[in-house]
């Protein structure tokens, strides 16, 4: 009786359903499950935390914000009572030497969220958490106490503005005096390679040299005049930590805060507002403080451009390479194995294609270019070192097979007979090929760019030795002519995320930042694709009437 | 293969059935069609050839596919071939615009000519050629683009660029091929979207878009129902006025309907070839008799 229960079970195939479904649902659960801890933990971070005054007794306090709460382990005890302690971030890291502190719950007095407790945001060294004591204008007091935080806020925008435009004359004014001089020194040097030491051309190039230098100076002065009017300084107090009891004193200038919050005060609008705030320099900011505060604007950008440059490359490689194999080769053995080569080289560990980019790409074509191109910048290597244009070029190569079984795919679906109707109105094996059968696989095309982008978008270990640096000064995009400087190196949020979270010398502080940098390259890898999903249904749609699926 | 002199007769004054036949070295006679049948058809024209084929063989590989066929197709004639699978239909008609040109290890011997011209001669252009003799498959097979440019590709290829020009090609060839009270007002969506029957004559107007001189059709109808199927008949022997039309049929019906003239084959050979009426009617070969009967095939 029970074997023929399960025998009718075993033939209905509702086990194999449940197993498959099963598995089915287990890899969902799994994909959402990711995908949810990092938007948790990515989109979270830059909620302002309040601050919290811990008294932890004989006049030792600690004024920070509460990180999180765990048991604390007692493997020899494990009747004893389960006691708990919390990692407070406290910050002033100039102060206390480290962010973050373990504190057992038994230790603490009393907790209290005073509200006129500070979050200053500062160039170097981390948030700090504090009182505003009072605000100096060089020696003269201006505001103490309670006006003091309403001067400093009216104060800042005026700091900021003053500091933007030191950075752009420093970074934009002399990186552009810089470049010209530069190029007059390069012109100079070739003058001498090939001879001329004297001479009209020399001394053009001369004047032009300290016309320059000229430029320089004033540069130099105006920004001594700026920096002369950084007379505003700004002094806290804090808690001594969570070691000494009492206060300590800590004075910066004004130009050194970026802003000053009073987290525990904030309304619901004023924490959305500053909440946008730290998203939008987040994306469009550069990095400070070695990568673990600012934005991550350069890798976004580098990230974005390599993978175009590789698709610019890859596509024309991957389908002309599809259409000979497919179209015009001699079906047989030698294309069989050609074929099968192809699909294992999809297979290959991408570091493997990291270091035959180096090999042949930066050693042999780079150095070579520069020897026929740039004979005048060596030593220093133009193309002979990492680049944007190796890189991509290694992460085309790595992709190539994706977009060339995508594209025959394509090829072999398309029916004979289309060729065959071409033919047959006297088109060219050309005329058809071009007319028809590429318009036809264009889809395809398509879906294999997909892939080639959202696998070259995730890669990170080829790139670490083909081109990607954890701080690059200049994008590889800019206002100079060539416009687009293929040879630099540049960021990469992938390699941004490893570097943050593993390589920098906070990382409990960057932690956070791991997480949204991921969630940004997630959504920028997903709007990549499903630009290119788009343009692919607007074609699937302009060839065929069957709906198209994604 | 054939000689000049019988060919530049036959071109002349020939009427079909042809008679000169025993000119032929192996016997065969390009037309088989007896004087006699065609004394029945009152308004009998002197018939003029179009596409000449003379002791023609195929071989696939080692595989003789066609054995010594001769016949001649007269122009502005429907000639319906008839024959059970894999007798050689398809391989005949591949012939005349030289599709089997793409099928590797395919080898033609004897002569085939279309308005006289041997189009097998080396220096001939073979796009030239297709332009000429154009083709329906027997599945449709539009083009994944829009209905305007799928009509419009032969003529591109050709190198009319010309909007105004192409539009009223488009117009004309819809007009010919009876799509176009169906096809004007959606000339811009995707071919694929019509109906199979509509698939169909959207491909005979492609084909009747760059002006052929024959139109070649391979069991055009055998992927439609029977209305569409009725349709492209119609469309059949309207287009017999400007084309000469060869078309591959399975349905005898089909063929008595729309041919002057049948030819049947039978393993690669051509058995039997006359107008339609006799060959259906009073067929002389016992095969042909077999066949057209049902009891083999
Ligand atoms: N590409 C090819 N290579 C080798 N042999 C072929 C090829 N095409 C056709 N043949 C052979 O040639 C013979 C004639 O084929 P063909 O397609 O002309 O037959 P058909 O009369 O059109 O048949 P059907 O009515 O089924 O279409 C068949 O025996 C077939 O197997
Ligand atoms: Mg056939």
């Amino acid at each position: 009786m029970k074997r023929h229960w399960k025998h009718i079970l075993l033939r209905s195939g509702d086990p194999f359903i449940w197993l498959t479904g099963g598995a089915l649902a287990a890899s969902l659960l799994l994909v959402i499950g990711m995908i949810a801890l990092i938007f948790v933990s990515g989109l979270g971070f830059f909620w302002p935390h309040a601050l919290t005054k811990f008294d932890l007794g004989d006049g030792k306090q600690v004024l920070g914000a509460l990180m999180e709460r765990e048991e604390v382990p007692n493997p020899d005890n494990p009747e004893h009572a389960v006691r708990h302690r919390i990692k407070v971030k406290q910050g002033n890291r100039d102060l206390y030497g480290m962010d973050f502190l373990w504190i057992d719950e038994d230790q603490i007095k009393s907790r209290e969220l005073p509200g006129d407790a500070v979050q200053v945001e500062r160039m170097e060294w981390g948030h700090f958490y504090g009182y505003v004591k009072e605000v100096k204008d060089g020696d003269k007091p201006v505001a103490t106490g309670a006006e003091a935080f309403a001067k400093v806020q009216a104060l800042l925008p005026e700091a900021e503005r003053i500091r933007e435009e030191i950075r752009s004359l420093e970074r934009d004014s002399v990186g552009e005096i810089n470049y010209y001089q530069n190029q007059v020194r390069l012109k100079l040097k070739k003058l001498h390679m090939d001879g001329v030491d004297t001479g009209p051309e020399v001394d053009a190039l001369t004047k032009e040299m300290d016309s320059w230098q000229q430029k320089y100076i004033d540069l130099t002065k105006r920004i001594a005049e700026l920096k002369a009017k950084q007379t505003y300084s700004v002094s806290f107090t804090a808690p001594a930590g969570a070691l000494a009891s009492g206060e300590r004193e800590k004075t910066m200038a004004l130009a050194e805060i970026l802003r000053v919050d009073k987290p525990n005060h904030m309304s619901f609008v004023e924490k959305c507002s500053y909440y946008l705030a730290k998203v939008w320099e987040f994306v469009a900011a550069d990095p400070r403080e070695s990568n673990t505060e600012g934005g991550v604007f350069p890798a976004i950008f580098g990230t974005v451009m390599m993978v175009m440059i590789m698709s610019v490359l890859v596509t024309p490689l991957g389908v002309l390479a599809a259409f000979y194999l497919r179209e015009y080769a001699k079906q047989g053995t030698m294309v069989s194995i050609v074929r099968i080569a192809v699909n294992n080289l999809a297979g290959v560990p991408s570091i493997v294609f990291g270091v035959f980019g180096v090999g042949f790409f930066i050693y042999f074509m780079g150095a070579g270019t520069d020897k026929a191109l740039f004979p005048e910048m060596l030593p220093t290597p133009t193309f002979g070192t990492g680049g944007i244009l190796w890189a991509s070029l290694t992460l085309s190569l790595l992709t190539v097979p994706v977009v060339i079984v995508a594209t025959e795919e394509g090829l072999a679906a398309i029916p004979p007979s289309m060729r065959e109707g071409s033919l047959a109105l006297g088109a060219t094996k050309f005329e058809t090929t071009v007319r028809v059968v590429l318009p036809a696989v264009m889809p395809s095309i398509l879906t294999g760019l997909i892939l080639a982008m959202a696998r070259a978008a995730g890669e990170v270990a080829p790139l670490m030795i083909t081109g990607v640096v954890k701080l690059a000064p200049s994008l590889p995009l800019d206002g100079y002519f060539p416009y687009v400087h293929l040879e630099r190196k540049f960021m990469h949020l992938g390699f941004h995320i490893y570097d943050v979270g593993f390589q920098s010398p906070n990382v409990d502080a960057a932690r956070p930042m791991v997480f949204t940098t991921t969630l940004l390259l997630l959504g920028i890898i997903v709007l990549l694709n499903i630009g290119a999903i788009f343009i692919r249904n607007r074609l699937r749609k302009k060839f065929s009437a069957a709906t198209a699926a994604i | 293969m054939s000689s000049p002199a019988s060919t530049d007769t036959d071109r002349t004054d020939l009427e079909v059935p042809g008679r000169s036949t025993e000119k032929t070295a192996t016997g065969h006679s390009p037309m088989r069609i007896a004087v006699q049948d065609k004394a029945q058809d009152a308004d009998a024209a002197p018939e003029v050839p179009m596409v000449e084929v003379q002791n023609v063989d195929l071989y696939y590989g080692q595989k003789k596919a066609l054995k010594n066929v001769s016949l001649v197709y007269p122009q502005k004639r429907v000639t319906a071939m008839i024959g059970p699978s894999g007798c050689g239909k398809s391989t005949l008609l591949r012939c005349f615009n030289r599709m089997n040109d793409l099928v590797e290890g395919c080898r033609v011997e004897g002569s085939i000519k279309i308005n006289g011209r041997d189009i097998y001669d080396p220096a001939l252009d073979v796009t030239e050629l297709r332009k000429n003799v154009g083709m329906v498959f027997q599945k449709p097979n539009p083009f994944p683009k829009s209905i305007f440019e799928n009509i419009a590709y032969g003529p591109r290829l050709q190198g009319i660029k010309d909007k105004a020009r192409l539009d009223e090609i488009v117009e004309r060839s819809l007009k010919g091929a009876a799509l176009w009270e169906e096809a004007k007002d959606r000339l811009n969506e995707s071919a694929l979207a019509l109906s199979g029957g509509q698939q169909q004559r959207l491909c005979i107007a492609r084909a009747v878009a760059v002006e052929p001189e024959v139109l070649l059709m391979d069991e055009p109808c055998s992927a439609l129902d029977p209305i569409s199927t009725g349709k492209v008949e119609d469309l059949i022997v309207e287009l017999k006025e400007r084309y000469t039309i060869i078309i591959v049929t399975h349905n005898m019906q089909q063929a008595s309907r729309v041919s002057d003239y049948t030819a049947f084959m039978l393993l690669g050979d051509l058995i039997e070839y006359r107008d339609t009426t006799t060959l259906f009617s009073r067929p002389s070969d016992k095969r042909t008799e077999d066949y057209i009967t049902g009891r083999f095939g």
